[in-house]
């Protein structure tokens, strides 16, 4: 397989692997700490950690696959999440996701042009008594309007 | 001058950072000698930020603080002020048994924790046998406050009873219901308990080593838990002599990964073995072969965090409280477009109608009440005829509803319960973890029947009654067999709104 990845990534890549090999089901922690190093699950980790696991690399895709939090690209430099349950829909969430939807102009999951910023949704971020609720990389905001949420874009440079 | 000014998650997302700074720095411009102590929330949202200033030895509150609040609230000046916070009536109408300590100390301060009655339980229970323990928590009438409501001392008994050469305590911290945070809330505000109940169940049942499924949404959770098993581990409360007891018992933080079927107890566990979240039929009960196999308490975080204050105060002092077969206190959380939402610890048995309108005062939007969805998502939509409802396990099951995890989300007149019923078919559809058929098809059937009555096909509606009755009998777990109840209990007390008229006419 050709790889983008240098001697250094891939050497790295290896220390994440080795270092969770002791815990007992070791492959979540495993993928959080490749994807917190490398912003994804880049396809050059695949056999190594298939390896080291001794599981498949199918069973690895279905792994991977199967969570929300795992990418297999990079995400834009600051990740919008914006929740979409029923506590923040009560008080106009989903107006407020539409709206931050259409003025990015996006879908869930994309990211703006420059880079700057991609928007998800989430499933409650247990910030239900002051909804709608949003988080910026790991900064919760409550009670998000239009110019709040316009503010956190702009400081987010979307 | 001692100010607290939480961290709680639900504080930081109302500004109590910038409060904190400006308080700092207000105070240094002024010469003032105070300590800003970060504490956890005491429930009251809608006063967050709530800074405490404490004046002659008692605490007096300030909220919603905001940063051009410190001069006031530094002077004693403000018209923020609530006066002494133990007094408001939010506060003085509580049983806090479990959240005692909440929005009082400083979460990562063991000897706070201690001064406050921490590690006394586990004091207690390191000088009983396992049987001792279990027995303890039977009487207590601990029921998981995860949900299900199964009781916890059986559950325990079964591990306990077990014979392996290792055995686990599995806290499910998955909490993905929306409105709930309860288990938040305690992680953020009071760690120990949480450990300090892990460790219990572990001497009680045998496991030396425990694990809590965090779900990634939290990370304010997850470093506050983190950095709690550190500090306990360095004051020898975890380790290989938990207390001196002789006994050992030691836990990690696992973090989840976005996937809301892993809080369903047999998912969490293939999650936590690092496979795909997928439900395991039952039998084998994850009691006798969970993490690896092997037996396994798996308790949702409320039931655990609540062993101690059982084990401080004793089996029969908890079960004072309560109403049937719900003993001790239910921590509602109250939560959706209502004025006052917020955590309130009670015992068992208040009713639907006065959370609603006397503790929460009605709805934000001050229109009238449509609907209030209790249970979370898998919940069933209550209208304001029944706001009698005692909220209890038995009690709400008899009105069509699940008390779950005691979340209660409040709707207005505004809402569109088909949508509202819809959306839970497709969160069910977007969450299925495919292992069994009513669940993985039935949600995407379920979203395209719900659809055809909103374009005026008045003939779905007995199929959508028929789908929801399969899903709910055939599903392996609650995801699928739950998400009928709030589809089936929009349809059943809003029919009008199942007509396809309001669509057709437009």
């Amino acid at each position: 397989m050709a790889s983008d990845m240098s001697a250094a990534s891939l050497e790295e890549l290896r220390q994440i692997i080795d270092a969770h090999l002791h815990l007992e089901g070791p492959l979540l922690p495993m993928l959080h700490g490749i994807q917190e190093a490398f912003g994804h699950i880049p396809a050059e980790a695949h056999a190594p950690i298939a390896e080291a696991l001794n599981i498949s690399r199918a069973e690895l895709h279905g792994v991977i696959s199967f969570y929300h939090d795992f990418r297999e690209k990079p995400a834009g430099r600051h990740v919008l999440k914006i929740c979409r349950a029923e506590a923040c829909q009560a008080v106009g969430g989903e107006a407020l996701a539409e709206a931050t939807l259409s003025k990015l102009g996006l879908d869930w999951h994309g990211t703006t042009k420059n880079g700057a910023v991609t928007v998800e949704p989430v499933y409650c971020l247990g910030l239900c008594a002051c909804a709608p609720a949003a988080m910026m990389d790991d900064r919760v905001v409550g009670r998000v309007d239009t110019a709040r949420m316009d503010e956190m874009l702009t400081e987010a440079g979307a | 001058m001692k100010i607290w000014v939480p961290i709680d998650s639900a504080a930081k997302a109302l500004g109590a950072d910038a409060v904190t700074r400006a308080l700092a720095a207000e105070a240094e411009a002024q010469g003032m000698d105070v300590e800003i102590i970060r504490n956890g929330t005491r429930g009251m949202i809608w006063l967050e930020p709530l800074v405490e200033v404490e004046i002659d030895g008692v605490r007096h509150g300030y909220g919603p603080a905001e940063p051009g609040d410190a001069v006031g609230i530094l002077s004693g000046d403000s018209a923020k002020a609530l006066g002494p916070v133990e007094d408001l009536d939010w506060m003085k109408r509580q049983t806090r048994l479990t959240f005692a300590r909440v929005g009082v100390i400083d979460p990562l301060s063991l000897a706070e924790y201690e001064a406050h009655g921490g590690l006394a339980g586990l004091r207690r229970a390191a000088a009983m046998s396992g049987q001792q323990i279990v027995d303890e928590v039977k009487e207590s009438g601990l029921r998981g406050r995860g949900g299900a409501g199964f009781p916890t001392g059986i559950k325990w008994q079964t591990v306990h009873d077990a014979e392996a050469a290792q055995k686990y305590i599995v806290c499910n911290a998955d909490e993905g219901d929306s409105g709930t945070f309860a288990d938040r809330m305690i992680m953020e505000g009071d760690p120990f308990t949480l450990i300090e109940g892990m460790a219990i169940a572990g001497l009680g049942v045998g496991a030396t080593k425990g694990y809590v499924y965090l779900r990634s949404e939290y990370p304010d959770a997850i470093r506050v838990m983190r950095r709690a098993v550190e500090i306990a581990r360095h004051a020898r409360v975890l380790g290989a002599d938990v207390l001196g007891s002789g006994r050992a018992f030691d836990m990690e933080i696992r973090v989840g990964a976005g996937a809301y079927v892993c809080g369903e107890e047999t998912s969490l566990l293939n999650s936590l073995e690092g496979k795909r979240g997928v439900v395991r039929a039952k039998p084998p009960l994850p009691a006798l072969e969970g993490f690896l196999g092997r037996p396994t308490v798996v308790n949702n975080v409320i039931s655990l965090a609540t062993v101690p204050v059982i084990f401080e105060k004793g089996a029969q002092a908890y079960a004072d409280f309560g109403l049937g077969r719900s003993r001790g206190t239910v921590t509602l959380q109250i939560a959706g477009n209502v004025a006052r939402g917020g955590l309130f610890e009670t015992a068992f048995g208040i009713s639907l109608g006065e959370v609603v309108n006397e503790l929460g005062d009605g709805t934000a939007t001050g229109r009238p009440v449509k609907a209030v969805q209790v249970g979370g998502p898998l919940g069933a939509y209550l209208p304001v005829s029944k706001f009698d409802a005692p909220l209890g396990y038995e009690e709400l099951d008899a009105e069509g509803g699940l008390l779950g995890h005691a979340g209660l989300v409040v709707f207005d007149d505004s809402a569109d319960m088909l949508k509202m019923a819809r959306f839970a078919m497709e969160f069910c559809a977007v969450e299925s973890c495919g292992k069994c058929t009513p669940c993985r098809i039935g949600a995407v059937r379920g979203v395209e029947t719900i659809d055809r009555i909103a374009a005026g096909d008045a003939g779905a509606v007995p199929l959508l009654s028929d789908l929801c009755e399969t899903m709910k009998e055939g599903s392996l777990c609650a995801l699928g067999g739950f998400t009928p109840f709030p589809v089936m209990s929009a349809l059943t007390h809003f029919p009008d709104e199942f007509t396809g008229q309001k669509e057709a006419a437009e």
